[in-house]
């Protein structure tokens, strides 16, 4: 081997290398990130893998929907609502009607406020379904979204037997609803009830007691009861930190006193309870659906109400005072008393609020909502400091943060 | 079971003078006071032993113009979970002037709601860590949910008010 002469290298002495500085790194997760589902930024400070803090934006999908409200009669401001959770429209609508109804002083009959709790469990079950499956895709279990997600299928399908619409359902009206159950509703209803078990019996074998899941979730983004109730947390997020406010229990509106259910509460407040949690309601949900489904009273599924509730269709065409009617509501001539009220429903996420001021015109002098993931977003940054990044996604994905509820 | 009545004579004892207009629309009592005595009285029902009115359940602004001196009210909803008792307290705020402490050292939820009204009324939390926009963009010069600033274009003349009902 022939001799290869090394060049003289110079090794700096320790004296003479440059200091070590250490930094944070700044990432942007977001706004538009697979894993945040929704259109949210957060600009994190990052020790390495650890976040130090965060710094939140919102406001990507802001719609004004308060200013427009103030321009457009009350039952026009439906399809507002649609637009908030859109995980869970048919409660958002409900919600409204029943503000206005408070306003209005009309009371709804039996029947149609059994079909509006039917519907709103339901659309509470898809909005549930949706967080934990996806919580499960966060965590790496593809296939149970996938497999649920036939499930809100069907539900979509009920909307659509209901209301007309699967996503954005303006559905029912002010003083009741727009048509009864079909047959056809009321068997896909049925055959809901008998096929959703298994499939969410399958989903909690895939999850519940799951190695890998548990250990992703357990103590991962936790928060204390007081931390819970000073950020204004409600709903299922406030539920598994333990406190069992549930205004469906404490405010009963819609008959809700009517049915036999459980408010299911956490211990931790961290992930795997928020998942638990939301699992358990499902169940309660379908409970309530077979309650509401099998002990549906008979009557008028619309309240008399003749000045806000449109009139059947034939009697225009026949009626003096239906045609009168029909017209005025339709072109928004109607005026509503003045008043003030505030109303809340058990939404997917929490108390869902309307605050409303009438001065007696056909639309809202000032109508304010209520967000429930407005309130409690802002509670992230605490929630996530010092914990991984890929905890951090976990985190969001299982508050359910919907960003057309928290933009408004 | 804690009544309107009682909790009206309590903060009546307590406050005097500076707990004024009570009305109970839709059973919910309604109370206002001024803003120096906001954060006095929501400390006295949140550290209260019986009432325990713990929880801010919403923030937010509403614009009266034609109430000159008064043109700003800021809208509080608090409830206690124990006795479910909701309780409605109003501020108003001339236009002149509008500061108003923040709530923030009470409650941690009062953060965005007061950016929010911030953002939309323009009202000024006085205290508050980060006031800045929230849903709009921040180089927005206007606060949009004032009245003078009306929905449509003013300018357009296919829309006319009278044919319209509005």
């Amino acid at each position: 081997m022939a001799d290869i002469e090394l060049l003289p290298h110079n090794v700096p002495s320790q004296s003479e290398l440059p200091e070590l500085v250490e930094e944070l790194t700044t990432l942007n997760l977001g706004p538009t990130h697979p894993a945040t589902h929704g259109i949210f930024q957060n600009v994190l400070k990052m020790d390495g893998e650890k976040i130090v803090s965060g710094e939140q934006t919102i406001g990507y999908i802001h719609r004004a929907f308060e200013k427009i409200a103030e321009r457009r009669p009350f039952y026009q401001i439906t399809t507002l609502t649609d637009r908030m959770n859109y995980c869970s429209s048919p409660i958002n609508n409900m919600g409204w009607h029943m503000t206005v109804e408070k306003l209005l002083g009309i009371e709804v009959p039996k029947r149609a406020q059994y079909i509006r709790v039917l519907m709103m469990e339901l659309a509470r079950i898809t909005d549930h379904i949706i967080c934990n499956s996806i919580l499960g895709v966060d965590t790496g279990a593809f296939t149970g979204f996938l497999y649920v997600m036939q499930k809100r299928e069907e539900v979509y399908e009920i909307y659509e037997e209901v209301c007309g619409a699967r996503l954005t359902t303006n559905m029912g009206r002010v003083g009741g609803m727009e048509r009864d159950l079909s047959s056809t509703a009321i068997r896909k209803i049925k055959e809901f009830i008998k096929s959703f078990p298994p499939v969410l019996r399958e989903l909690e074998k895939l999850l519940n007691r799951n190695r890998i899941f548990m250990d992703r979730t357990i103590n991962v983004g936790p928060i204390s009861q007081e931390r819970a109730l000073s950020y204004g947390f409600t709903g299922p997020n406030l539920r598994a930190a333990g406190i069992d406010y549930d205004v469906r229990v404490m405010n009963p509106y819609s008959s809700y006193e009517d049915f036999d259910f459980e408010v299911p509460i956490g211990q931790n407040g961290d992930t795997f309870d928020r998942y638990m949690v939301r699992n358990e309601e499902m169940w309660q949900s379908l409970k309530i659906v077979e309650q509401a489904i099998n002990n549906l009273p008979e009557g008028p599924y619309y309240a008399d109400a003749p000045e806000f509730y449109l009139p059947p269709k034939q009697e225009v065409y026949k009626n003096m005072e239906a045609l009168i009617y029909h017209f005025k509501i339709v072109m928004g001539e109607i005026d509503a008393p003045a008043g003030e009220v505030y109303h809340a429903v058990e939404g997917g996420n929490g108390e869902l609020g309307f605050y409303l001021i009438s001065d007696g015109g056909r639309a809202p002098y000032r109508l304010h909502f209520r967000r429930p993931s407005f309130i409690y977003y802002q509670a992230y940054p605490e929630m996530c400091k010092g914990s991984s990044l890929s905890d951090a996604i976990l985190t969001m994905s299982s508050m359910n943060v919907i960003a057309g509820e928290l933009d408004a | 079971m804690l009544t309107n009545q009682e909790v009206a004579e309590g903060l009546l004892e307590k406050f005097g003078d500076q707990v004024f207009g009570f009305e109970e629309p839709y059973g919910l009592l309604t109370l206002s006071t001024t803003r120096e005595d906001i954060l006095p009285l929501m400390e006295f029902l949140k550290d209260h032993k019986t009432w325990q009115v713990i929880f801010l359940t919403d923030l937010t602004g509403v614009q009266y113009p034609d109430n000159k001196g008064q043109e700003f009210v800021v809208v509080y909803h608090l409830h206690s979970f124990v006795h479910n008792f909701r309780i409605r307290i109003k501020v108003a705020l001339s236009e002149a002037d509008l500061h108003i402490p923040t709530a923030t050292g009470l409650f941690a939820s009062a953060n965005w709601m007061e950016r929010e009204t911030y953002d939309f009324f323009g009202i000024l939390f006085d205290g508050h860590p980060n006031l800045r926009r929230i849903l709009n963009i921040e180089e927005m010069d206007y606060f949009p949910m004032r009245k003078e600033y009306p929905m449509e274009d003013a300018t357009r003349e296919d829309k006319i008010d009278a044919l319209f009902g509005r």
